[in-house]
């Protein structure tokens, strides 16, 4: 559609003044700019970080590999309601129930397998959890060398939990409100102080 | 034995030195752009070969050289294979008339630190051959049949076309001064004194040749043959390994051959008040003489970097219109001073005072009443939603 004429309004350019006509005192002023950056960078002040060698300090609340937290008798926390799996948009946690075993819940995760590849790691099963059994930690450099090896079943996402809390990096709590009976005591975990 | 100190094979051994010197000091010279990039942006560049990243350089030439030899099954074959040829092979003829250390025309016997010394045309071979480096630029990016390659192509032959003129003019001036086209000349009637170099009579010259060199040699903010946003590469898009290695070593020799150029016709070549002065050379003046002229040359060289990281592109018709508008008009009032302080005899100080009145007197002008021009705009309120 071609433009109409009344939707064309004529603007004066702001006029430049003598100095900047001139042109070269702004190129100068860059230029100085420029080199106050390179003489910072050249004394130390440079951002970036030597990963391999430095491993990067990420906030508590990053989503990597994920956990299936204990309780404070080392039984998985989990109670097999298929929340987490209903909420998961890749459809990657795949669950089978079974009676559990303690008096204290119906259920048990029988078998618990989640694919970290189809996983997008968007945190809704963390959210969806009852009972803050499955989280996301910190863990960001996650290789494997087979599709296979990347499917973390129950034994391995509970070795994730006591490799990060014995590592103290526990993940912040992204969900915090009436939580079920499986995991009422171990809701103590405190956020990190936001100062 | 006569042969040794025949000129000829004397010209051969140096052109040899050289040609082996320009791609290392060029892969180098690379190596300090990026390190320069990086330090600017606040970061800290290549630095995982060698201590300091200082083998990176040899890395890089090692994967040009050993990288697949990719051509599309579309192109030219013979000028797609002659381009980067030409691309190198012109920016190192032009090498060949320019001083890269001591030179004593009184003394024609000595050791001259250039390839052809005494070449009385010279900076006329240095433009005729410059000017040939535009081929390359056309002839890759025509014989690439990609449309990428060809508009950047076209852009080149454009810019480059146009910037010769103010280069060529604005050192015309100081070859009037002088009164010979001879780089030796040129640097030993500046070298008189730290107030006879040619830049306190011609800074608006200088000035002019440097903007139209940035053109020339492709960097920014002129580089629009090859702006990545628009043109993908470029007319190098279809180019790979060590081809376009070699347009990227025609590029830095280019820079590095004008580099030489500023400091020489404008900066007083070898010269410096104090350290190297005219007359008999011994062994620690040569060693100084060359010193100065590659420290004035790097300084000109860090300076292009900066700039590169300073000023946004052109967009294309800025920059014609810089050099149709701006640089041709300044450059040749120029020229006419310096024949008017020619022809009179006047003092080279009154071309000073027209060049200063040359950089304050337009922008003056232009930030008057013919600074403010009126633009469309598009009105994006009333007349657009009443007709919907």
């Amino acid at each position: 559609m071609p433009m109409q004429a009344q939707d064309v309004r004529w603007v004066k350019e702001p006029r430049l003044s003598l100095m900047d006509r001139l042109y070269l005192p702004s190129v100068v002023d860059g230029i100085l700019t420029t080199g106050k950056h390179l003489v910072k960078t050249l004394r130390g002040g440079e951002f970036t970080q030597q990963f391999p060698e430095v491993e990067p300090k990420l906030p508590s609340h990053y989503r990597g590999v994920h956990r299936l937290n204990r309780d404070e008798q080392g039984r998985v926390k989990c109670v097999a309601c298929y929340l987490c799996s209903t909420a998961c948009p890749a459809h990657c946690i795949d669950i089978v129930a079974a009676p559990s075993p303690w008096p204290d819940r119906e259920k048990y995760p029988e078998m618990f397998v989640l694919d970290e590849l189809r996983c997008i790691y968007c945190g809704m099963c963390e959210e969806a959890c009852p009972v803050d059994a499955i989280e996301l930690t910190t863990l960001y450099d996650l290789t494997g060398l087979s599709r296979q090896e990347m499917l973390f079943d129950k034994e391995k996402l509970l070795s994730v939990y006591d490799q990060t809390t014995q590592a103290g990096t526990d993940p912040a709590r992204t969900h915090r409100g009436q939580l079920g009976p499986a995991s009422e005591k171990a809701a103590d975990v405190r956020l990190p102080n936001p100062q | 034995m006569a042969i040794f100190s025949h000129p000829m094979f004397i010209a051969f051994v140096v052109s040899v030195l050289v040609i082996a010197a320009i791609p290392g000091i060029c892969s180098y010279l690379i190596f300090a752009e990026r390190k320069i990039a990086a330090w600017v942006q606040d970061r800290i560049g290549p630095n995982r070969v060698g201590p300091w990243g200082l083998f990176q350089p040899i890395a890089d030439g090692l994967k040009f050289l050993f990288k697949e030899q990719v051509v599309p099954n579309h192109v030219n074959k013979v000028i797609y294979f002659l381009a980067p040829a030409i691309a190198v092979l012109t920016t190192l003829l032009a090498f060949a008339v320019v001083p890269f250390g001591s030179t004593n025309t009184q003394n024609p016997e000595e050791f001259q630190w250039m390839i052809a010394p005494g070449v009385d045309i010279g900076i006329l071979f240095i433009f005729a051959v410059g000017s040939l480096a535009v081929y390359a630029i056309i002839l890759g990016g025509w014989a690439s049949n990609n449309k990428y390659s060809f508009l950047g192509a076209l852009r080149s032959s454009a810019q480059v076309i146009s910037y010769e003129i103010p280069l060529g003019m604005s050192i015309l001036g100081v070859v009037l001064l002088t009164g010979s086209l001879n780089l030796e000349r040129i640097i030993e009637h500046q070298a008189q004194g730290f107030f006879h170099w040619n830049v306190w009579y011609q800074p608006m010259a200088f000035l002019i040749f440097w903007l139209a060199a940035l053109a020339e040699t492709n960097r920014l903010p002129f580089d629009l043959p090859e702006c990545e946003q628009e043109l993908i590469g470029g007319f190098h898009t279809e180019y790979s390994a060590m081809k376009f290695g070699m347009f990227f070593l025609g590029e830095y020799t280019h820079m590095i051959t004008v580099s030489f150029l500023l400091s020489i016709l404008f900066l007083g070549g070898w010269h410096f008040p104090g350290l190297t002065t005219l007359g008999p050379n011994t062994a620690g003046s040569v060693a100084l003489k060359f010193i100065v002229l590659f420290g004035k040359m790097s300084l000109f060289i860090l300076l292009i970097m900066m700039i590169r990281w300073t000023l946004p592109r052109f967009r294309f018709d800025q920059l014609m219109g810089l050099a149709w508008k701006v640089l041709i008009p300044l450059a040749l009032v120029n020229l006419v001073a310096a024949m008017f302080v020619k022809h009179y005899d006047a003092s080279p100080w009154w071309l000073t005072l027209v060049n200063v009145g040359l950089f304050f007197v337009p922008a003056w002008w232009a930030s008057g009443p013919i600074g403010s021009m009126r633009r469309p705009v598009r009105e994006v309120g009333v007349g657009a939603a009443a007709r919907v």
